[in-house]
């Protein structure tokens, strides 16, 4: 249980480190550390002490496997991951490039 | 070979088509585009009288019977949904032929688009929750490229906070689904729909469901979470306005919602009034806090962009009242502000295009100049606004009859009082834009925008005046589709493996 709510504890200091930190660049750090406490969520989900990797090689072995789904489900979310931090670092490079800062303080021409 | 997986497979193939062809000759981007959402069409139309006859089809990916494999689940609603985006595509792609002449790069904005056509065709059509989670990344990926496509300051800025609370709303969907695995051990959304009936009304049941509420009012720019929409749209390219504003808001909060709410969780409002009374709640703090919002704007699409906010919680208020009228209002008022948001930003994109600004101190006396454009924002208008022949009255009527039947008089009086601040807002545009007389430079819309708008403007018209049929084929059995409830998960079990 201890390391399920470690999972989650990861995922709020994320979501921290977004809600409060000015630097974009931390920002950036907080998203993908909420990344990491999913995956790891996932991948805990589907694991179990002592289990084997689910590859069937004869019909009589007997079925003490690790469940593979939430590993498949991991490496597809470990490649979206992928595309938004690297779309999000991109755009926060141009965004350094007009205004010469990483502040979001500084960062305010639209209202919201 | 079936039609279904064609939705998301013809954009994606020509999303990666379009770099290379457009290397070679440059206006086949915008020709690949349109013509795929146009083919879209007519296969969305073909998927609508299909499921006149079969309440769900159901394709199999890689023949993996329901439960192991993935599956597209293609219901009415869907085909609704899928009709309903591709004609923003097409309209979309018409428009941008001569309004994305003036960037670099259009091939990279044609295979944006297409990217995110796609992603919203699948979120439409899937019948498993991981498959839906990806889909939403995809659409929503690209459009944070696509309102940072002008790379200038403003734009970048919109972006960032675009993604910042997009991924904060998909992150906490992902999250969700982890704690729905973990219980279920299933992510097919038929078989979680039986499974979660075990433990309904446990702590889990409940939490689960606010993660996902949460997620999709972000996604669906509901008032407390609105913050990143009125930043994106003007940011964005016209046309994009047009299919953020249209659709993308309905595809990724609403459907979802929707979809998740009556038919994997099988809520009704009468087993949990709670759960539609906070719909009911959110939908008129977004109507009530963005139309007031809206009538203090100088911007032409930050004043329509908070409309669209605005109007967003109409439809929530629908599916908070949740009995027949009020899902079927909310249904039709997808249709009629999707069409009507989608047209109100392709005049703005039309305006800025010929003048350059899109400020309503300095703009004035383009009705004379600009016929067509006037003329379609006046029918968008009163579309938005709810005048009687137009589809947007008819969704209205709907919501508001739903509202009087569930016993809410109240919040019908509501209703009416505050879709009269929609008058107000648009009228400032009109009163500015097109009635003041002024002097302004502005040369006439070119072929392609203006066939584009009359398009959506005749779209209007004739689905207003012909709304029987349209509610009789189209919007019922969508209405239908959502209320069955938990006779989903029986359709998609008990479903025909027929060629379709």
């Amino acid at each position: 249980m201890i390391v399920f709510a470690s999972c989650i504890i990861l995922f709020l200091i994320g979501l921290y480190a977004i809600v409060t930190k000015r630097n974009l660049i931390k920002i950036a750090i907080g998203f993908v550390l909420i990344e990491y406490a999913i995956n790891l969520f996932f991948a805990l989900v589907g694991f179990k002490r002592g289990a084997l990797a689910p590859i069937i090689t004869q019909l009589d072995t007997p079925h003490n496997f690790v469940d593979p789904i939430p590993q498949a489900l991991v490496l597809t979310a470990i490649v979206i991951a992928l595309g938004t931090t690297a779309l999000m670092l991109t755009i926060i490079l141009r965004i350094y490039s007009r205004y010469k800062t990483f502040d979001i303080a500084e960062i305010k021409k639209l209202k919201g | 070979m079936s039609f279904i997986p064609m939705f998301f497979a013809l954009p994606l193939i020509s999303a990666f088509l379009i770099p290379i062809l457009g290397k070679i000759y440059k206006p086949l981007a915008w020709l690949v585009s349109t013509v795929v959402s146009l083919v879209l069409f007519i296969l969305a139309l073909y998927g609508i009288a299909v499921t006149q006859q079969l309440p769900m089809i159901v394709y199999k990916m890689g023949n993996w019977p329901p439960p192991l494999g993935i599956v597209m689940a293609f219901d009415s609603f869907s085909a609704f949904m899928v009709l309903i985006i591709s004609i923003i595509v097409f309209t979309g792609s018409l428009f941008s032929f001569r309004y994305m002449s003036n960037y670099t790069g259009q091939w990279k904005f044609y295979t944006l688009f297409m990217l995110m056509t796609a992603g919203m065709m699948g979120i439409c059509i899937t019948g498993d929750l991981f498959n839906m989670f990806v889909f939403l990344e995809i659409a929503a990926i690209s459009s944070y490229a696509l309102v940072a496509f002008g790379v200038g300051a403003e734009e970048l800025e919109a972006s960032f906070k675009y993604i910042v609370m997009g991924e904060i709303g998909g992150l906490t969907f992902l999250l969700a689904i982890a704690f729905i695995y973990a219980k279920t051990s299933t992510l097919n959304l038929a078989d979680i729909s039986t499974s979660l009936q075990v433990i309904r009304h446990t702590t889990f049941f409940w939490m689960t469901l606010g993660m996902m509420l949460f997620a999709f009012s972000i996604k669906a720019a509901l008032v407390p979470f609105h913050s990143w929409l009125p930043d994106a749209y003007p940011a964005a390219p016209a046309p994009i306005s047009s299919l953020l504003a249209g659709i993308c808001t309905k595809v990724f909060g609403i459907y979802t919602t929707a979809r998740i709410v009556f038919n994997v969780f099988g809520l009704t409002r009468a087993n949990e009034p709670m759960v539609f009374n906070i719909l009911i709640g959110l939908g008129l703090l977004s109507i009530a806090f963005a139309g007031l919002t809206a009538l203090n704007q100088n911007d032409y699409k930050r004043l329509l962009a908070y409309s669209s906010i605005s109007q967003v919680g109409f439809i929530m208020l629908g599916f908070g009242i949740g009995n027949y009228y009020g899902v079927v209002g909310a249904i039709l008022y997808i249709l009629a502000h999707g069409l009507a948001k989608g047209l109100l930003f392709l005049t703005s994109g039309s305006v800025v295009h010929a003048t350059g600004t899109r400020d309503l101190q300095k703009l004035a006396g383009l009705g004379e100049r600009m016929p067509t454009t006037a003329w379609s924002f006046r029918i968008g208008a009163l579309s938005v606004i709810g005048l009687p022949p137009l589809v947007g009255f008819f969704a209205k009527l709907l919501i508001i009859m739903g509202a009087i039947k569930a016993g809410f008089i109240w919040l019908a009086i509501i209703a009416i009082v505050l879709s009269v601040l929609s008058l107000a807002y648009l009228l400032r545009i009109e009163n500015s834009v097109f009635m003041k007389k002024g002097k302004i430079d502005a040369k006439k819309a070119p072929f392609t925008m203006r066939i584009a708008m009359v398009f959506l403007v005749v779209l209007i018209v004739l689905l207003g005046i012909g709304f029987q049929p349209i509610i009789d084929f189209i919007v019922g059995p969508a209405a239908h589709a959502l209320l069955r409830g938990l006779e989903y998960s029986h359709l998609v079990f008990g479903s025909f493996t027929t060629n379709f």
